[in-house]
């Protein structure tokens, strides 16, 4: 009994609920310090946006809203199969818990392939790629490649998230599949918060980067 | 891993005492170690390595400078090795020093834990740290860097063919170690306490501990994500900070100073922290104003972060925004203020006694105090178009970096060095240190003072002759500084050998770090404390009492 509770517990606990209660604190933490990590970048956008909104709408108007837009749904409905892992895990229902971590990561995957796969290497073809291949020689032509920098920077910088997500979801789901969770679910809701946050900053950086500009008269 | 000790008699001679350094043995156990107590050594050690380096370099500094030509190294020399001393001493040693030393050993037995919340993540930013400082090391090696601390743009992203790259590499990697301890702090503070432990029965160096935790998890991930667009507005030549190809220097700098600000807050809060336990413990008073004290770090904290324009009074800001930050600047004068009078009203009849720790935590009060004022001249804007860039910013800073932060790290080291090795050092030699650092700290940047109201621009290897009386003065205080520094090397190495055992509590503190034995063992208590007192319950209970 004593070391059944020893390997549910580390040491420094005292019992499961302040062991729990911490692990959340801490990733709550972390997505504050992540709220600032690109918060540094939001930040220079708006910036750059209100000096130089006729270049930022040419380059907005590059992007494609269909892929985007097909993008940001995949992300809404990943959050949902997130949620209702969570659920599963605290409800201590394996195969459902397993089902779910894995649609999420099949979203997480589809995300990552229209990203990288349509959107980015079309807009690297059309010379839109600052410091790489950028060809783009109308008018702004020096703020526009400032708006795709931080197209590619700030969506990078996403993806980037979105793979270390795909990790997590991976590992949950050896670990789901060896029976881990039946009393630890909390890491499942605590890579949760994590997938939902990531969703989140996608959320912000759909409409900045893709519908500037009143691209739909009205 | 271990077990508690058994029932020894802590300090009682010969007898066995299973402790935190004498449990396991060996390189390895000491590499990959999760007690935050090894951990405050390994920090101790790679930090201390640091200050030598960044120290080294600052010596070459004051020795050039003996001379108006420049006495020692060529200008672009002198650069990289005012850059050295900036970035170690800011982002590998400052920073981390107080937090991860006197911080990770303390902050778990302050609220009676066994370890800190997250203790694998405490061994990785270890890991993290000496990444960082190995990259700059190489930067400085295969070359060095000249863009000072702040690698302002364009110079850093266009102009230097130096080490910048690397350089920029480290801060960026040294953030997450910091943001990993901060993030740790936060969570061991809410989390950990034993019981009865109730928030205003903390000690104050935890709630210092606790506004710089928020710094730490706020400001850098700001500095990272800055460091990572120089590097690739280096590489792949976007111009985001390069106005040649469309982009604004300035934004550079308000990102730089947002981070920057506050940083210099990180250095101070924790060392506040330090001088609120020993004005308690060496006057036998409970801190005057617990409250006030407590709040004004959170004060400090949040102030911090909308200061950053007083930066940029001369570069390209509006005199709206001027007016702003340099009214908020001020305020920071407030928080600082009450500290400092509610430190002095402690000793108001308390029974102040003058061991070692007390004289750095009296030497902290006076040149924090020097620091602050001088500050407030800064933040005049009039002022400031005057002084910016002189050697007056180098002293002001220096009395708040130096005479507050190293003085705090020094009296918090000789305070709780008896509970870290269970071992006391001579107290006379260590308060003959502390008169040297005190004398040589203000003969060192004293003058430095007159040099920037006489116009002496800083960042120069060379200046005109009639400066030069001023300046052999600071080069020679900084010689007398250095034996300071030197002579705790000395007395620390030797006491940890041939020093008396130090008992559990040596001051007769009353906080509950002094409750377990010198050195403690693993888990800190044996018995998790149950707390009935504060930190400085010192008129109610004159014995203490081990609660195991």
């Amino acid at each position: 009994m004593a070391e059944e509770h020893a390997a549910l517990v580390a040491e420094q606990f005292d019992d499961q609920l302040q062991q729990y209660q911490t692990a959340t604190l801490g990733m709550w933490i972390f997505l504050a310090t992540e709220i600032l990590f690109f918060g540094g970048l939001f930040a220079a956008y708006t910036i750059y946006r209100y000096q130089y909104l006729p270049a930022f709408e040419i380059g907005s108007h590059h992007l494609s809203v269909l892929w985007g837009g097909t993008n940001t749904a995949v992300l809404i409905c990943s959050s949902l199969t997130m949620a209702m892992a969570v659920r599963c895990a605290q409800l201590g229902k394996k195969k459902p818990l397993i089902a779910f971590l894995f649609v999420t990561l099949i979203f997480g995957f589809l995300f990552l392939l229209i990203k990288f796969g349509e959107e980015w290497r079309h807009e690297y073809l059309e010379g839109l790629a600052p410091g790489v291949n950028f060809t783009y020689h109308g008018p702004h032509a020096v703020h526009v490649e400032l708006f795709m920098f931080f197209y590619f920077f700030m969506t990078g910088l996403h993806a980037l998230h979105m793979i270390v997500g795909c990790g997590i979801m991976i590992t949950l789901i050896i670990l789901a599949s060896r029976n881990y969770f039946q009393e630890k679910f909390n890491a499942v809701e605590i890579a949760g918060l994590y997938w939902h946050f990531v969703d989140i900053v996608w959320i912000f950086l759909y409409p900045l980067l893709y519908l500037i500009g009143g691209r739909f008269p009205h | 891993m271990g077990t508690a000790s058994a029932a020894t008699l802590p300090g009682s001679g010969e007898e066995f005492h299973l402790h935190y350094l004498n449990v396991k043995h060996g390189l390895k156990a000491w590499l990959l170690t999760t007690d935050h107590k090894r951990i405050a050594w390994l920090y101790f050690f790679t930090t201390t390595f640091f200050f030598i380096v960044g120290g080294l370099a600052a010596t070459f500094m004051r020795l050039n400078l003996i001379s108006p030509q420049g006495a020692l190294v060529e200008p672009e020399t002198y650069n990289k090795l005012f850059t050295i001393h900036g970035t170690i001493m800011i982002f590998f040693f400052l920073a981390p020093a107080v937090p991860t030393v006197l911080g990770n050993f303390l902050i778990p037995m302050m609220v009676g834990a066994r370890d800190v919340a997250f203790p694998k993540l405490n061994l990785l930013s270890w890991y993290i740290f000496i990444t960082a400082g190995a990259i700059f090391l190489y930067s400085v090696i295969s070359g060095g860097v000249d863009t000072g601390w702040t690698f302002y743009t364009p110079l850093s992203t266009m102009y230097l063919n130096t080490h910048v790259l690397s350089a920029a590499m480290a801060v960026f990697i040294s953030g997450f170690s910091s943001i990993l301890t901060g993030m740790n702090f936060i969570v061991t503070i809410h989390k950990m306490r034993a019981p009865g432990l109730t928030w205003f029965r903390l000690p104050l160096f935890i709630w210092s501990m606790y506004a710089a935790s928020l710094i730490f998890v706020l400001a850098m991930p700001v500095i990272a994500i800055t460091m990572a667009l120089v590097m690739i507005e280096r590489i792949f030549h976007v111009g985001i900070f390069d106005p040649a190809l469309g982009g604004d220097p300035v934004l550079f700098q308000h990102l730089f100073w947002f981070f920057g600000h506050p940083e210099v807050y990180i250095l101070i809060l924790p060392s506040m922290g330090v001088i609120s336990e020993l004005m308690a413990a060496f006057s036998r008073r409970r801190v005057f104003g617990y409250g006030f004290v407590a709040f004004s770090s959170f004060a400090i904290g949040l102030i911090s972060f909308i200061v950053w324009g007083h930066h940029m009074f001369v570069s390209s800001e509006s005199a709206y925004a001027g007016i702003f930050f340099s009214a908020m600047s001020m305020a920071v004068a407030i928080p600082s203020a009450v500290k400092v009078f509610n430190w002095i009203a402690t000793m108001y009849k308390g029974s102040v006694s003058f061991e070692a720790p007390m004289l750095f935590a009296l030497g902290f009060i006076g040149l924090f105090t020097i620091g602050g004022l001088t500050g407030v001249f800064l933040a005049s804007m009039g002022l400031d178009i005057f002084l910016h860039d002189t050697y007056f910013v180098v002293a002001h800073f220096h009395y708040i970096m130096v005479g507050g932060a190293i003085m705090g790290y020094l009296g918090g080291l000789h305070y709780w060095w008896p509970k870290m090795t269970g071992k006391m050092y001579p107290d006379y030699w260590a308060r003959i240190s502390a008169l040297i650092i005190f004398v040589g700290f203000n003969l060192t940047f004293g003058p430095q003072f007159l040099l920037g109201v006489l116009g002496e621009p800083r960042r120069y290897a060379t200046y005109p002759p009639n400066f030069q009386f001023l300046n052999i003065m600071s080069s020679a205080g900084a010689s007398i500084l250095a034996v300071g520094y030197l002579l705790p090397f000395i007395y620390f190495i030797w006491s940890a050998k041939y020093g008396a055992p130090a008992g559990p509590n040596p001051w007769g503190a009353r906080g509950l770090e002094w409750e377990t034995a010198s050195p403690p063992p693993v888990h800190n208590f044996d018995v998790t404390p149950v707390v009935t007192h504060e930190a400085y319950d010192y008129e109610a209970v004159s014995e203490t009492v081990a609660v195991s």
